[in-house]
């Protein structure tokens, strides 16, 4: 009945989005990295880089990526199509 | 042969620290193993209740470091099984009459005589499980399949990396396969994933556990009494070195049962 429930209202497990919670909050956690700083550091990685090139600002990600127990930050940057080199 | 002393601990409270330690200890000494319990909340004593030893404490942990009596004395013998002992934690004191050297001594002390000491850890991460885990030779870590309990453990596994403690191994208490089969629990593999840690045992939750509590029975002593037994009797081998495969937690329902049944040809 339960599943039936959910398929209806098209609910998420609830374990799962306690694993999804917990995978982001504990690469956080790690870094001793908060979501604030994350923000912030995007933020200046996009105003360097667009210093330099023509970068997709509005899809730029940066995020705590885990694997076993070692952390690392991960900045993904699209170029914009058809960039040009700025400044020359 | 000296003893190895594992340190139960888990960050969050009310997780079943206690509860294991207490189960482990019978089952070990079950086996023959010389164990000591050593209770090492002080100022909120509970494993001489979850083992029935209330009635029987003289001298603890505290007496000990303090030198009013001798460790031998503090010992509470359990008459149920003669290779069992506890080491109480002091009631009246808090946890600064305790420092990470006193326990390593106490434990140093111990080693001699026994196979096994299990320190049963306060819970938080201040100065109660400092001390705790200083004379560890190998730390475990109790977690319940919830994001409160899981993110605490997580607390925990960082700062035995950053003191070099080993690695830690890992327990996941209170279980209710019916809920992780709906999905509405965090299943052992995800917790495994998330934690990233090796795993030593799985509890499920059962009611028999408070029953044995209320009693100062652990269900340890019955071996095969229910699943929480079977499962701490595992754990116990595998701290023993034995190489024992995780059990299957399915919970059997009326249904559930005449389905094996079935399947099984009725035998």
């Amino acid at each position: 009945m339960r599943i039936l429930e959910r398929l209806k209202k098209g609910r998420k497990p609830s374990g799962r989005v306690a694993k999804e919670r917990l995978r982001l909050v504990l690469a956080h956690d790690r870094a001793h990295i908060s979501p604030g700083l994350l923000d912030t550091l995007k933020d200046e990685i996009i105003s360097v880089i667009s210093r330099h090139i023509d970068i997709d600002a509005s899809s730029v990600q940066v995020t705590i990526s885990q694997s076993a127990r070692e952390s690392r930050l991960v900045a993904d940057i699209p170029l914009s199509p058809g960039r040009k080199r700025r400044g020359g | 042969m000296a003893a190895r002393v594992f340190t139960v601990t888990s960050g969050k409270g009310g997780v079943g620290k206690t509860t294991l330690s207490a189960n482990l200890g019978v089952a070990l000494a079950m086996n023959g193993r010389r164990v000591v319990v050593i209770d090492a909340d002080v100022g909120l004593r509970n494993l001489d209740m979850m083992l029935g030893l209330e009635n029987r404490i003289v001298y603890d942990l505290v007496d000990v470091i303090e030198g009013r009596c001798r460790l031998r004395q503090a010992l509470v013998h359990d008459k149920r099984l003669p290779e069992l002992f506890l080491l109480p934690a002091a009631q009246t004191r808090d946890k600064s009459a305790v420092s990470p050297d006193d326990m390593v001594r106490i434990c140093d002390q111990l080693k001699e005589q026994h196979d096994f000491i299990l320190i049963d850890s306060p819970a938080g991460i201040e100065q109660g499980f400092r001390y705790a885990v200083a004379p560890a030779d190998e730390v475990l870590i109790v977690t319940n399949p919830e994001v409160s309990a899981v993110r605490d453990a997580d607390r925990v596994v960082g700062l035995l990396e950053a003191e070099e403690k080993g690695p830690a191994r890992l327990i996941v208490n209170r279980v209710r396969p019916d809920m992780v089969r709906r999905g509405e629990m965090l299943d052992i593999s995800d917790v495994i994933e998330l934690l990233a840690i090796d795993l030593v045992g799985v509890v499920p939750e059962e009611p028999d556990i408070l029953v044995s509590a209320n009693q100062g029975r652990p269900v340890a002593f019955s071996r095969d009494g229910s699943l929480a037994s079977r499962a701490f009797h595992n754990i116990a081998r595998r701290l023993q070195g034995e190489d024992v495969p995780f059990m299957p937690l399915r919970e059997q329902g009326v249904l559930g049962r005449i389905f094996s049944f079935v399947r099984s040809g009725g035998d």
